[in-house]
């Protein structure tokens, strides 16, 4: 299957403009248009009342970033500090420790966590029994359901110092004594990393299957006329049939290189983790909504979203350059 | 005859290859399996005969008393009260509204088709972030106030752009049958699009409904009111404040026999969370997929 980004301009279909009308013929005509769909029109300019609200209003917002907001003044009527909020945020303590956070668990688990689902899908695809490969798929779908809230509370209860990886690891001999996993920085990142997988590998894989039950028939049966064997036909001709796809996934990846699973960490963090588990969009929900410091808050989420931004542009260029598919 | 034929044409290294494969598959699968059916016994088993660990496969002590616990704790009905409803209401009025203003914006004869299309692309792009959003939501007075799982959560662009795709395959002659009859465009959507797009219908309901079923942290930063927290909400702060004492003495004064513990009765509560989707979701798997493909291949 061909993955492409849809392209939203579209050629408007309109009868208007065949003969140079005037322009108070032209008005008149849309004037007509849009009363003989009037029912139409509220339908769609409902949904642009909800996305001025919900989004547009949103983004107004984010001038308080370039303000010293409170609760007491509304967002016009707090003074400008121009980019006061960033250069604190630059120069606070935590900057680094966010930052090192964030780009540590989303790289690793980018490094990690990207091929994985590729990985499975290509095994998946070589299964010989349908109905062994049915199984596996439904199985590791299963996961992606389950909410983060409950998923913390099983690995809190598996990672306490009564769980059961306390008793696997001493049963091996690993460790000497139990241990809280989730009560110390030092396993946080793994366990972060490898619950996110254990969550989302199946479901991940959806796509790459979709895209190898897309690949012609007839590039199989040339390449078994060469002589090629299942391992040679694997990697010569599946792996480059998904490329376009891999690479689309991958520019989105690096992209959201600065975002981390706030759901997943918001309940895996503790005060004994704090200083592996504080990644920036937690430090925006605790400056913001914890601390009050609205305006703060805001400016790193925006200096967050901007450097995502350039990521995006930056990922899909580097990779247009290298084979040719992008986003854009 | 045609397996036997294959399997005869498989080299060695292939049969160890399929081989392995397969123990990999089984392996992923019992990994994946396994950390849920742990939570299932153990929430099984009598809570203090728990505490001593070594529960792995079936319950030591087998009780109910954990589950009965769980309804019996006022704070955990209420909860669970909340999840139904707003899941239900929530999914209703979502699919409502975004396929009611997709249906508008896929019709090819809109006026203005280009600009609706291009506020709702900015929106893919650029958004406010969170603290905006949560002073907004303020603003708006929604906050201890249950239409804030529903409002701001009534329209997504992204559903949007599914439901366009599959109104522009529909055909177009029953709309033009019913304009005919003298069925404005409203009734059109009313009671032509929406009997023809039950597909399309059920993929972004299983979506939004799962959504709204799993959804905590609404419930965290907008609600303060215990009535109003989802089960989700309740479970987080269970989870995350370790205010498990509380809900011990809480579900302890209903209950006669003391056999149930903290941990039993939060274990039993996350199988009473995730029961519903699990029951659901191997019947529905094949919407939830199709709707992913959608999603990402025209997104």
């Amino acid at each position: 299957m061909e993955v492409k980004i849809q392209q939203p301009v579209e050629q408007q279909v309109s009868d208007t403009i065949m003969v140079e009308p005037t322009k108070k013929e032209k008005y008149k005509k849309i004037k007509k248009t849009i009363i003989s769909q009037k029912y139409l029109q509220v339908m769609a300019l409902l949904g642009v009342v909800w996305m001025f609200i919900f989004n547009y209003i949103p983004m107004y917002g984010l001038i308080i970033a370039f303000k010293e907001y409170s609760i007491i003044k509304t967002i016009s009527e707090a003074p400008w500090v121009g980019l006061m909020q960033f250069k604190e945020f630059l120069q606070d303590e935590n900057f680094w420790i966010v930052l090192k956070n964030t780009l540590g668990i989303s790289l690793i688990k980018l490094i990690i966590g990207f091929p994985l689902p590729i990985i499975f899908a290509l095994l998946l695809n070589e299964l010989t029994s349908m109905k062994l490969k049915k199984a596996v798929q439904t199985i590791s779908y299963l996961p992606h359901f389950i909410s983060w809230v409950v998923l913390g509370g099983i690995l809190t209860t598996w990672l306490a110092d009564i769980g059961v990886l306390n008793d696997i690891l001493l049963g091996l001999g690993l460790i000497s004594e139990r241990t809280n996993f989730l009560a110390s920085p030092d396993n946080f990142w793994a366990i972060v990393i490898l619950s996110d997988i254990w969550k989302e590998l199946g479901w991940s894989a959806i796509i790459y299957l979709a895209a190898i039950a897309g690949v012609s028939p007839e590039l199989y049966e040339s390449s078994t006329i060469d002589g090629a064997n299942r391992f040679q036909k694997m990697w010569h001709v599946t792996l480059p049939s998904i490329r376009p796809t891999i690479t689309i996934l991958f520019i989105l990846a690096v992209s959201g290189v600065l975002n981390s699973n706030f759901d997943q960490i918001l309940i895996l963090r503790n005060s004994l983790n704090e200083s592996a588990s504080n990644v920036i969009d937690i430090y925006v929900y605790q400056m913001g909504l914890q601390n009050a410091r609205y305006s703060y808050a805001t400016a790193v989420g925006l200096l967050k979203a901007i450097i995502a931004f350039i990521l995006l542009l930056s990922a899909n260029k580097i990779v247009k350059k290298l084979n040719g598919t992008s986003l854009f | 005859m045609f397996k036997l034929f294959k399997r005869n044409r498989r080299t060695t290294s292939e049969y160890i290859f399929d081989n392995i494969n397969i123990l990999i598959m089984l392996f992923i699968c019992a990994i994946t399996i396994y950390p849920i059916w742990y939570v299932l016994v153990n929430s099984l088993n009598d809570g203090v005969d728990a505490m001593r660990g070594g529960i792995y496969w079936w319950p030591r002590e087998f009780t109910l008393e954990n589950y009965k616990a769980v309804f019996e704790t006022p704070g955990i009905v209420t909860s669970f009260g909340v999840t139904i409803a707003k899941t239900v209401i929530g999914t209703i009025t979502h699919v409502f509204f975004t396929a009611m203003v997709a249906y508008a914006i896929s019709r090819r004869d809109l006026y203005g088709r280009n600009f609706y299309m291009l506020v709702g692309v900015i929106t893919m792009f650029f958004s406010g972030g969170l603290i905006p959003y949560f002073l907004l939501i303020r603003d708006l007075g929604l906050f201890d106030n249950f239409l804030v799982y529903i409002i701001p959560t009534m329209f997504n662009f992204f559903h949007l752009i599914i439901f366009v795709s599959f109104f522009r395959e529909l055909p177009t002659s029953l709309e033009e049958a019913a304009k005919i009859d003298g069925a404005n465009d409203f009734e059109i959507f009313i009671k032509v699009i929406i009997p023809l797009s039950m597909p399309v219908i059920a993929t972004i309901a299983l979506f939004q409904g799962v959504y709204q079923w799993n959804d905590y942290f609404a419930g965290v930063i907008f609600v303060n009111n215990p009535d109003l927290q989802p089960i989700q909400t309740y479970l987080y702060k269970v989870v995350a404040e370790s205010s498990s004492n509380q809900m011990m003495t809480n579900a302890a004064g209903s209950i006669a026999t003391k056999t149930v513990t903290s941990q039993s009765i939060k274990l039993a509560t996350m199988v009473v969370t995730t029961l519903p989707i699990m029951l659901v979701y191997p019947f529905l798997q094949k919407y939830f997929v199709k709707g992913m493909l959608i999603g990402s291949v025209k997104g």
